[in-house]
């Protein structure tokens, strides 16, 4: 395929697009499938059918629109309407009423409530208008399962702008100039490292996509993957064509079906288009990718247990240097970027540097995607700009505590990550002012805990899952975290003393510092950030054997039982 | 009777007769014999049989041409594998962060109050499995469980038995 041919496409799909009276996009993320969207795509099939609107109305599934708790949700396009909680009976009313006969139903509308008037327009809603979509444009608007309808909204532009009018240097110095920084969580600078791939010769080269999305409460990575899998296939090719490398692969969970199915159809319809293959746009650039089902191991998402994982090995990860950017898999110089930051990539190059730059703050450029849950209104998926303030995310996006409960704190980083209290809810996200607060941006899991929540026995929920999840490797990890937990354990079952605490910050830092790999390395950051914000809470559980949230049973209590 | 170390001798050789094992080397084939592959055919081999036995790694290890410790290896240091079969239903909860604090801890506390079943545990009928996984990426609809590869959103820990007899079948 060539340019022309790739113009033909978009002009044919987006008059085909702008030809439809309407179009009934049926969110077809993971959180509306489990919710029943599939009936919902059926019923509304059936209902438009029926009343003879299927000639101009198209009803088409789409990627994850964000407001997963509400789901399965579907959007009227054109009139820009979501509705809520849609089932196949509802489906079928909103046809009549709204498509048909373009009268609004308000008590369906997204986030409404008895009694509650919402505005009706998405755009004006608290949850969208705050959002800035970058990474997330695609989702919830186009068919991940239709190449064409990617091409339609310029998709696979940036690849032929590159291959035909940048050299591999320029490619490299749009993507430093804009500033993005690996959303994989630590923050590299993503045009450093692909400059160092590109600087180190070598006879063939790979580019790897981190989609092994292992943090427990993120889904950022997924919902992209489901919702705009295309756009990962061109950021990887483009990152090919920069750094020299004619193989790539993408490491996706095994726990993730969907989003290996959607980016099998996504590889399949590129390499028939020839967007992937040997001559890619008529311009004798090469380049492929395959995709490695993982097979549930946190490990797994630190880059050289990744890559071990790729070759088919036990995914134990291995002292650096040297970094995989000079040998990585089969000991070839290899880029490994998280899902998220291929996604920005097309829209850099496309818009310019200067304009992504323009978003977010000076250190951390651009948007982050986060995946809201615990206890908070509207669990799902946003994208903001960096620094975003906390609370703004949390209230007003996020649409505050539900119950009427008291907010205690908001975890980002999962695992590696800390614990933010409420008298730094101001603090405006990004990599260095989580980094001062003990958290990290990780992958962008944020997860909000209310009154209810011991953290105590939050950090206990964390030591397990790194100590089940330590490959065994070095033993700061693997007898450090064993011990932790051990220690954590005593305290939440009223058995702790005050030595056990004296203990575990004695082995924390022994642990941070001395550990093979990032997960060791930031194990004990959910008991460290937990004991400097609520130490109190630790007291309480060692010296009167009291969980002050109420969530631990108590067994050392004894003279002081029965007091609370 | 005397222990051996020695599994291999109680190994019970598969051969490519078999139609199962057919099904593993056109897997195997198909990625031009690569050991790199080895995960991928890993899982194809645990769909056709349901588990990871013994003679089924020694085969894949044979035709890979790699050692069986290493083939051993592997499906002994990833989660999704398993060596000892699953039951004919199998309960997977979901102990993600968003999940915990939503009480998926609850949903295990009453699956093995009532099913008497702990995480890997299967029904002595062999009827129904108990799983926990780390985060299915469901954590909107948390918790979560998924009953046979199906995701039930918000799932309630009094409602348990209900759930698993509308969706398979099994009772206590």
């Amino acid at each position: 395929m060539n340019i022309a041919e790739l113009n033909k496409i978009k002009e044919t799909a987006q008059a085909k697009i702008a030809g439809q009276q309407g179009r009934v996009c049926i969110c077809a993320g993971a959180g509306c499938y489990s919710s029943g969207a599939q009936g919902v795509f059926d019923a509304t099939a059936k209902a438009l059918k029926e009343s003879g609107l299927d000639k101009n109305v198209q009803v088409v599934p789409v990627g994850c629109m964000g407001a997963c708790n509400q789901g399965p949700l579907v959007r009227v396009e054109g009139d820009d309407i979501v509705y809520q909680k849609v089932d196949g009976a509802k489906a079928g009313k909103l046809i009549e009423k709204h498509v048909k006969n373009k009268s609004v139903v308000t008590d369906s509308l997204l986030f409404s409530q008895p009694g509650l008037a919402v505005p009706a327009k998405s755009a004006e809603l608290p949850f969208y208008k705050q959002q800035t979509k970058i990474v997330l444009e695609n989702c919830g608007v186009i068919n991940p399962e239709d190449v064409e309808e990617y091409i339609a909204k310029d998709g696979y532009q940036a690849l032929h702008k590159a291959l035909t009018a940048m050299q591999p240097e320029e490619v490299i110095g749009e993507v430093k100039h804009s500033g993005l920084r690996g959303r994989g969580g630590a923050g590299f600078p993503t045009g450093n490292k692909w400059e160092t791939v590109y600087r180190h010769v070598a006879d063939q080269k790979y580019v790897v996509c981190n989609g092994d999305e292992g943090d427990p409460g993120a889904f950022m990575d997924r919902s992209v993957l489901e919702g705009d899998p295309h756009r990962i296939l061109e950021g990887m090719a483009i990152a090919a064509y920069a750094v020299g490398a004619s193989k790539g692969f993408i490491y996706v969970r095994g726990e993730y079906p969907l989003a290996i199915k959607r980016l099998e159809i996504a590889i399949k319809q590129a390499r028939k288009l020839g967007l992937l293959g040997d001559n890619i746009l008529e311009s004798g650039f090469k380049f492929d990718v395959d995709i490695r089902i993982g097979a549930g191991a946190f490990v797994c998402g630190e880059e050289t247990a990744l890559l071990a994982s790729v070759e088919g090995r036990r995914g134990t990860p291995r002292p650096r240097p040297p970094f995989p950017a000079e040998k990585g898999l089969w000991g070839k110089p290899t880029l490994l970027n998280n899902v998220e930051t291929y996604a920005n990539i097309a829209p850099i190059l496309n818009k310019g540097a200067e304009w992504y730059s323009a978003i977010g703050t000076p250190k951390s450029t651009g948007t982050k995607v986060f995946a809201l849950a615990g206890a908070i209104n509207n669990t799902g998926l946003i994208e903001v700009p960096m620094g975003t303030s906390l609370r703004d995310i949390i209230f007003s996006i996020g649409g505050g505590i539900p119950g009427g409960r008291k907010f205690k704190a908001a975890q980002t980083g999962g695992p590696s990550g800390g614990c933010i209290p409420e008298s730094c809810l101001d603090t405006k996200v990004d990599y260095e002012s989580l980094m001062q607060l003990g958290s990290i941006m990780g992958s962008g899991g944020l997860i909000v805990m209310d009154e209810t929540s011991c953290m105590v026995k939050l950090a206990r929920y964390f030591m397990e899952f790194c100590m089940d999840e330590s490959c065994g490797k070095c033993v700061p990890c693997r007898v450090g975290t064993r011990e932790m937990h051990t220690l954590l354990n005593k305290i939440c079952e009223g058995h702790g003393t005050e030595q056990d605490l004296a203990l575990l910050e004695e082995l924390a830092p022994f642990c941070k510092e001395s550990s093979l790999c990032a997960l060791g390395g930031s194990a004990p950051n959910p008991l460290l950030s937990t004991l400097r914000y609520f130490r109190d809470e630790y007291v309480a559980h060692i010296v009167e054997k009291r969980c002050p949230a109420g969530e631990c049973k108590m067994h050392g209590a004894t003279h002081l039982a029965g007091v609370h | 009777m005397p222990v051996t170390l020695n599994r291999a001798s109680q190994i019970k050789e598969l051969t490519g007769d078999d139609p199962r094992a057919a099904k593993v080397l056109q897997a195997i084939k198909l990625n031009q014999r690569r050991p790199d592959a080895l995960i991928q055919i890993l899982h194809t081999a645990q769909g056709i049989f349901g588990y990871l036995p013994l003679n089924v790694l020694q085969f894949v290890a044979r035709e890979l041409k790699i050692a069986p410790a290493q083939v051993y290896g592997v499906a002994t240091f990833y989660h999704f594998f398993s060596l000892k079969p699953k039951g004919d239903h199998q309960f997977v909860v979901c102990t993600g962060t968003a999940c915990y604090v939503k009480g998926a801890g609850k949903i295990l506390d009453a699956m093995e109050r009532d099913w008497g079943l702990k995480p890997g545990q299967t029904t002595p009928d062999g009827k129904l499995g108990l799983e926990q996984a780390r985060c299915i990426g469901a954590c909107g609809l948390a918790p979560a469980v998924v009953i046979d590869d199906e995701v039930q959103p918000k799932a309630d820990a009094t409602k348990l038995d209900q759930l698993i007899q509308t969706k398979t079948g099994v009772t206590r």
